[in-house]
């Protein structure tokens, strides 16, 4: 990987966001058109291991191929070619941060992909309540460390 | 075969299409959060483009009354919008404000090698095993459908 690093601030890229989340749409709907499942990222990865034996592959396969998709974009020079800096946040930033992802996403029943795209797609008034308030708490946090407290 | 073939192969368009869109760098995820800052709008648009394509296509995926290969859509069985549901949203999005991070990007930022996700993966696995309802029958945190007992093929 290259050690390229970038500061806080970054570019509006309309094209690569459109075309981005036009793939992950399209994967949403072959999930559920295919397997009936949804394509939410929390709850597939999530029962990983408390799925029944036969529930457990297409998540596993799921999850391996997100991580091949990624890396083949990468590959391909499509998206953001850099890590974030070092030391952008301290170990304890990002615990907590993962502590209350995990914690919220399984307590809330979905994330950004769950609630945002398919429970919208899927005229989900949970959905769409879910995705207004962590959308809301996300900026409030952002703004509140990087503006207040000036963590960010 | 086909099952698998299928759900790697929705897990492969939607990991590109993360990248592809720079969703999986934390901080152009923050720089949309920032809304009184050097504003990014990306994110807007990625889910434009990803909802605005379910929206138009789950109705008539649903339409068909039961997908290929499955008896039936496994879809939640919950409408209410309740304390649980939106102080679970609130804690999420507190968290990805924080690091930038939301399940997604955070499993796919794995394979760019991006170390800050040794961090935060751990912890998001054990706040995943802490946030499940922890009565019986656990495992039925997700939006999928809670009634699931017998997977069928």
């Amino acid at each position: 990987m290259a050690a390229s690093f970038e500061a806080s601030s970054t570019s509006f890229t309309p094209l690569a966001a459109l075309a981005g989340g036009l793939l992950i749409g399209l994967s949403a709907c072959l999930l559920l058109l295919a397997l009936g499942r949804v394509a939410g990222i929390s709850g597939i990865a999530g029962r990983l291991w408390g799925a029944a034996a036969g529930d457990r592959a297409w998540r596993l396969l799921f999850v391996l191929g997100l991580l091949a998709g990624a890396w083949g974009a990468h590959a391909l020079s499509l998206g953001p070619p850099a890590l974030p800096a070092p030391g952008r946040l301290s170990p304890g930033w990002l615990a907590a941060a993962g502590l209350l992802v995990g914690w919220g996403t399984a307590r809330g029943s979905g994330c950004t992909s769950g609630h945002g795209v398919c429970g919208l797609g899927l005229r989900s008034k949970r959905s769409l309540a879910a995705t207004a308030v962590f959308v809301a708490a996300g900026m409030l946090a952002v703004y509140v460390l990087r503006h207040v407290v000036g963590v960010l | 075969m086909k099952r698998a073939a299928v759900a790697l192969l929705a897990g492969l368009l939607f990991g590109f299409g993360l990248q592809w869109a720079g969703m999986t760098d934390p901080v152009k995820v923050q720089a949309f959060l920032d809304v009184t800052g050097p504003w990014d709008p990306s994110l807007a648009l990625v889910m434009a483009g990803a909802a605005g394509t379910t929206l138009l296509l789950f109705p008539l995926i649903r339409r068909r009354g039961r997908p290929w290969w499955d008896v039936r859509f496994h879809l939640a069985e919950r409408w209410e919008v309740d304390a649980r549901l939106l102080s679970g949203a609130a804690l999420f999005g507190l968290g990805w404000g924080v690091a930038g991070y939301c399940p997604g990007p955070a499993l796919a930022g794995l394979a760019l090698g991006n170390p800050e996700l040794w961090w935060f993966l751990p912890a998001y696995a054990v706040g995943t095993w802490w946030g499940r309802p922890k009565t019986k029958g656990s495992g039925n945190a997700g939006l999928t459908s809670p009634g699931r007992r017998t997977p069928r093929h």
